[in-house]
């Protein structure tokens, strides 16, 4: 053996927790290893390259003509909401993918290091936010390429994203808590869409909300994902957007304050 | 820290974890000196994996105390995770990554800088023998390059315990050999290792004291040498014409060898411990005086079967042959 002889056991000076630093540092080490496997396996952004061009190309063309009377006029209106559309089911994939993850042996490893409890979690958390990035980009680019030109410019663009890519990782400790509690993979995935569905569509993303019942106008209304459809929109006019930018912000930190203690619970219960 | 904190590696006191209604650890009790090799024998589902996952934190007992360097598993987890260095059964490294980054991104994980991950990552890499493989994908990986890159995983730290669930289960004799010898090198630096074992010979070859554990409990504790002795050096394995001859077989056997022999599951064969092969002729001659009649005879070294039978009074994979307390071996901390 090449190494020196081992410091006993006994004459370790030890501590039982583990500092802000290490779990910040622990985090990102994990966040790392994210990113090596998503170069490893590039097959899985699929869903973040190929839906956002097909989504924003389909659903302008369907609904562009009934709704604004043209494609081009519905663009401005249609994109930020596609946008927040694609990007929070990307967020869904966060939870099967954990699920798929914890049930390999690497996962044992990781459990048995004296490393922060959470750091496997905020670890894969943190390197989805590229392939919400991946996702951001492609549909504005798509939008563009389609004639989106919107009035903020760059600056607004890059703000809008920012809010999205923020709000998603928020929306995915949901999705990670489905995937830490869950059985299988499969099963991240039902429950994680019977939750997606209604936050999307009940929504003002693809239809102004004027023409729904009462009712349904109320839910779009308190949906955080029209808050952040809504600013989003602003956010690439160039219109004011402080209200519905403020409440999306309280509702992303609303849900991982809930979310990820419920998230981190059930994680290290199964440990 | 008191004396006695520090002589023992690893304290186990009447460890329990139940599976609804299945007991797979029943009260385990265990001491592991410092600096030593300590074997688990043990047949499938003996309970083997489930006692190294609640003294290595990844499990929490239903009831019992475990102590690692005097250290209680439950409520100071973290520290004890800091010594010891686990290599599980089932591979438990990234599949995704290359040997390489596997051994950084632990490094990392256990606060190296990047330079250091780097370095300690390429020294692990050729004291395994895996530096030619360091780039390529684990998918391409056997399964016991698979196996030396775990453990190279569990020592980043230079854990002074490490625990070590089947390493050669799968191996084949070459590569058990060297991970035999890997073990040795571990406890001459100073390590502690407790590894579990289906083989009597690995056990045999590693460890200074062994455990028999079976259903959840611990049947038999001592050296090697001790366990052995309980066992007889070699076995007896007779196969009767007529199964009725069975009780005077038993009767012979006692009176020529001094030995109890127990009779296996099926029916018509005895197995009894013996520690001189000469005897046999004399076994034979009183057999044929009394008319009974052999369709097999053989000597065998102990198998972990044999231990079994004779130490817990059912085979392996038997559930039913329930004579505990016939076969009750003299070992120093037998509480079968
Ligand atoms: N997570 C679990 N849930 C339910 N039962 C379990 C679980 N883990 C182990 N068991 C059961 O507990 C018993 C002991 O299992 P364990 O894995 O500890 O045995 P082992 O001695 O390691 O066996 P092997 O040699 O096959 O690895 C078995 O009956 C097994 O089916
Ligand atoms: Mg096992």
């Amino acid at each position: 053996m090449t190494t020196a002889t081992i410091v006993p056991g006994a004459e370790r000076a030890l501590k039982n927790h583990v500092s802000l630093g290490q779990t910040v540092r622990n985090s990102l080490s994990m966040a790392y290893r994210g990113l090596l496997k998503i170069k490893r396996t590039p097959e899985q952004l699929v869903d973040v390259t190929l839906q956002p061009i097909l989504f924003t190309l389909m659903f302008t063309y369907i609904f562009g003509g009934a709704i604004a009377g043209d494609a081009l006029s519905y663009l401005p209106f249609f994109l930020p909401g596609i946008l927040v559309q694609t990007v929070i089911t990307t967020s869904v994939v966060t939870g099967v993918q954990l699920r798929e993850d914890m049930d390999k042996g690497v996962f044992d490893r990781f459990r048995s290091l004296p490393i922060a409890r959470v750091a496997p979690l905020a670890g894969a958390l943190l390197a989805d936010t590229v392939r919400y990035g991946i996702a951001t980009t492609l549909t504005f680019v798509t939008g563009y390429l389609m004639g989106f030109r919107p009035e903020a410019g760059f600056g607004g663009v890059l703000a809008a994203s920012v809010v999205v890519i923020v709000a998603a990782w928020a929306l995915s400790w949901i999705f990670a808590f489905f995937g830490v509690i869950a059985r299988s993979a499969g099963s991240v995935q039902g429950i994680s869409f019977l939750v997606l569905f209604p936050l999307t569509f009940l929504s003002n993303a693809y239809v102004p909300a004027d023409t729904m019942p009462d009712w349904l106008q109320w839910f779009v209304g308190i949906n955080p994902v029209s808050h952040l459809v809504t600013a989003a929109r602003g956010l690439t006019m160039g219109t004011d957007v402080t209200g519905d930018l403020f409440a999306t912000l309280l509702g992303a930190a609303i849900v991982v304050a809930v979310f990820a203690p419920l998230t981190v619970r059930a994680y290290m219960r199964k440990a | 820290m008191n004396l006695t904190d520090s002589t023992w590696a690893i304290e186990a006191d009447g460890l329990v974890k139940t599976f609804g209604a299945n007991r797979a650890v029943d009260g385990v009790d265990l001491r592991v000196a410092a600096g030593t090799v300590y074997g688990v024998l043990g047949p499938n589902g003996a309970g083997k994996t489930t006692t190294i996952s609640m003294l290595a934190t990844l499990l929490r007992p239903d009831a019992g105390t475990g102590r690692i360097f005097g250290h209680d598993v439950v409520k100071e987890p973290q520290i004890v995770r800091q010594l010891i260095g686990v290599t599980g059964q089932y591979a438990s490294v990234d599949e995704t990554l290359s040997a390489t980054e596997n051994l950084v991104l632990f490094s990392r994980l256990l606060g190296l800088g990047r330079a250091e991950a780097k370095r300690k990552a390429a020294e692990l890499l050729e004291e395994f023998g895996l530096t030619d493989a360091a780039k390529r994908p684990l998918k391409q990986f056997s399964g016991g390059m698979r196996r030396r890159l775990d453990l190279a995983a569990s020592l980043i730290a230079q854990p002074p315990l490490i625990f070590l669930d089947e390493p050669t289960t799968g191996l084949d004799p070459r590569t058990r050999a060297q991970m035999w010898d890997t073990i040795r090198r571990l406890v001459s630096s100073g390590s502690t290792v407790l590894l579990t074992t289906q083989y009597l010979d690995e056990a045999d070859q590693l460890a200074d004291r062994i455990a028999v554990i079976d259903r959840g409990r611990v049947a038999a504790e001592g050296t090697a040498d001790e366990l052995k002795a309980s066992v007889g050096s070699s076995s007896l394995q007779l196969r009767l014409a007529e199964p009725r001859d069975l009780g005077d077989a038993q009767a012979a056997i006692e009176r020529v060898l001094g030995v109890r022999a127990t009779a296996s599951p099926e029916a018509g064969r005895l197995t009894a411990p013996m520690q001189d092969a000469d005897r046999v002729t004399e076994l034979l001659i009183t057999l044929r005086e009394a008319g009974i009649h052999l369709t097999e005879l053989s000597v065998q070294k102990p198998t972990l079967d044999e231990v079994f039978l004779t130490l817990t009074g059912h085979g392996v994979e038997s559930d039913d042959s329930d004579d505990d307390a016939s076969a009750e071996p003299q070992l120093e901390g037998s509480r079968a």
